[in-house]
């Protein structure tokens, strides 16, 4: 990135008309994968001086027991829903929960969820990090998944969404092919680094749980309903004849919140919904991003983004 | 400046908790329990019954629901008061009307400035947990081991003068402990806690004095956080709190197992004569339903100890 500028310059600009459709494999319009985050937050965390961890002085046991919620009862619970409805996670990993609690990070890949990296705890903050210290992150990241799962991370989602100027080109040099730190576009496309290709994988902040919770502070009912009318524009977009051909849609989801007792029927509606619809391809970000790498996607999206460079000079 | 290279250490990075006050229990791993009568779903009800000093202190923090004008607030103060003389006497009413029982959480300023409502809570046949002494009697880390002992053996034995026995339970003050705080209560002759909010169901928490029970605690299904925080209406908590009993009997049936359903509930918010009818209907109709079991907080820990050990 361009650090320091007002535009970070990470990626061109591109409208959402006249673009060169995408596709989706077996003509599907909405590639659709759900994003569960499995986290380990520390009762204790050594402090970063950009950002504390806890609002209360440690140990703030509702903040705590909420998240430890997710992987003593509501993991579970989230998981078999997913499983029920055939959707796959990808997994936002607090890379220690590897250590912590290796029976939830088994049972998510035994049902073939893939794993990208979300640092090693979400209560260890990017911010301040020298390069040698982000180069430390992300090699304990790809080495720690790759001992417990066999899986060899693809993406990356910054811890607490805390980042350094140089860690998309630094995740890029290490090989992975996609970001979901950008939210800039319900479509992939290219990320500007200094070596590799790197995909932006469209994540919506918007729909994320927690935001709905307590952001917009949504019933469970006005969430579920939020999220499929998410899907249902995000199809119809994607069928338009004018449109920009295949969509993505990402439903990040914390077990903490989404499957308390109150909120998981109601999300059960929306899997259910999505599943019947048939426009979906119900999906993992890293095949998204291995299908729009390989099925000239990506060219085709930095050639549109190049007409408009022209355009616009 | 870079971080220092302390940040990227892991000292507790190891299987199970980064703390010894419980180890991991995947909700798939657990034996099932089975509560009285094979009722699947234990309902617990549990009312903040508080009393806020006109003078509020912000150390460690200052509560929940404490005062917000400049000196003195007497928009707060009295709209909390209301809570205690009309609001509770309103739960009370609806709890008799549908035949529960609730464990109330009482601050022991309450016990000492009116006993009476001691009184009308035991001949209702509601259970008592001690709550601190007052609103201002917040409990963090960052308060000494003696002062935050001082609060639970005052409020500890304030409320078993009024009472005539001692409290088994204890809540803190927006559910916030130090680190000690399980090892002060069972010194102080504590069986439970309601504090976590981690699991459906108990735990036992191990301290160097011994261990004691954590009763689940949802602080989502309350309505402090769910109407007071997320501004949601008395007819989308009814909605919520269904939907919750709604899964957790369908759990249950696939599990064969029982589960917990905590409802946290405040005078001065839900005692309000416009909530009250909707959560009048919301009580009847889970009263009425076959699957509820309504358990004081002591008699949950009573049903689950046996079955747990």
């Amino acid at each position: 990135m361009r650090e320091g500028e007002k535009d970070p310059g990470l990626y061109d600009f591109r409208p959402y008309r006249d673009r060169t459709k995408l596709e989706w494999p077996g003509g599907k319009k909405v590639a659709v994968w759900v994003s569960p985050n499995l986290e380990f937050y520390e009762i204790d965390p050594p402090a970063n001086p950009h950002r504390k961890s806890w609002p209360k002085p440690h140990p703030d046991i509702v903040g705590y027991g909420h998240r430890d919620y997710a992987n003593r009862v509501a993991h579970w619970r989230m998981a078999e829903v997913m499983e029920k409805h055939g959707f796959k996670g990808s997994v936002s990993l607090s890379v220690a929960l590897c250590q912590h609690h290796p029976d939830v990070v088994a049972n998510a890949n035994d049902l073939g969820w893939e794993f990208f990296s979300h640092g090693i705890y979400n209560t260890r903050y990017s911010y301040g990090m020298d390069e040698a210290q982000e180069r430390a992150i992300i090699e304990d990241s790809i080495r720690t998944v790759r001992d417990a799962t066999g899986q060899t991370i693809k993406g990356w989602l910054a811890p607490a969404l805390t980042h350094t100027p140089r860690t998309l080109d630094l995740i890029a040099e290490y090989g992975m092919t996609y970001t979901c730190d950008l939210y800039h576009d319900d479509q992939p496309a290219p990320v500007r680094v200094k070596s590799g290709k790197l995909v932006s994988m469209p994540y919506s902040i918007e729909v994320n749980d927690h935001y709905g919770f307590f952001v917009y502070n949504m019933s469970p009912r006005e969430y579920a309903e939020t999220l499929m009318r998410q899907y249902d524009r995000l199809a119809a977009e994607a069928e338009a004849r004018d449109g920009p051909g295949g969509t993505v849609m990402c439903i990040p989801l914390h077990s903490y919140l989404i499957a308390q007792p109150h909120r998981i029927g109601p999300f059960e509606d929306v899997l259910r919904h999505i599943a019947a619809d048939g426009r979906a391809w119900i999906t993992r970000s890293g095949d998204i991003a291995d299908h729009f790498l390989s099925s000239g996607g990506y060219d085709a999206v930095a050639a549109d983004a190049a007409r408009y460079a022209k355009a616009d000079a | 400046m870079s971080l220092d290279s302390a940040y990227l250490e892991y000292p507790k990075r190891h299987e199970g908790m980064d703390h010894g006050l419980y180890t991991p229990s995947p909700m798939p791993s657990r034996k099932p329990v089975a509560w009285p009568g094979g009722k699947p779903v234990a309902v617990t009800l549990l009312v903040n019954l508080e009393w806020f000093p006109i003078t509020p202190e912000d150390k460690p923090f200052r509560a929940p629901g404490h005062m917000v004008t400049p000196y003195p607030d007497f928009r707060h103060y009295t709209a909390r008061e209301y809570g205690t003389r009309v609001g509770f006497y309103r739960l009370l009413d609806a709890f008799a009307k549908a035949g529960v029982t609730a464990t109330i959480a009482v601050n022991s300023a309450i016990a000492e400035r009116y006993p009476s409502i001691i009184a009308d809570i035991l001949g209702a046949g509601h259970e008592i947990i001690a709550h601190a002494t007052d609103m201002n009697a917040t409990i963090a880390s960052t308060l000494d081991e003696d002062a935050e002992r001082a609060i639970i053996t005052q409020a500890r034995d304030t409320l078993a003068q009024v009472m005539g026995k001692a409290p088994r339970g204890w809540q803190s003050i927006a559910r916030s402990q130090s680190f000690d705080t399980p090892r002060l209560l069972v010194e102080a002759g504590f069986d439970y806690m309601c504090d976590w909010v981690n699991d459906d169901l108990p735990w036992v928490a191990t301290t160097d004095a011994g261990t004691i029970t954590s009763v689940p605690f949802n602080h989502e299904l309350s309505d402090r956080q769910m109407i007071a925080v997320q501004q949601h209406s008395m007819d989308s908590v009814a909605v919520q709190i269904e939907d919750a009993l709604d899964w957790l009997k369908a759990e249950a049936a696939q599990y064969g197992a029982g589960r917990v359903l905590p409802f946290t509930l405040t005078p001065y918010i839900t005692g309000l004569p416009y909530r009250m009818d909707a959560f009048e209907a919301l009580l009847g109709r889970m009263a009425s339903d076959e699957a509820t079991w309504f358990a004081s907080a002591g008699q949950l820990v009573d049903a689950w100890k046996p079955q747990a050990v």
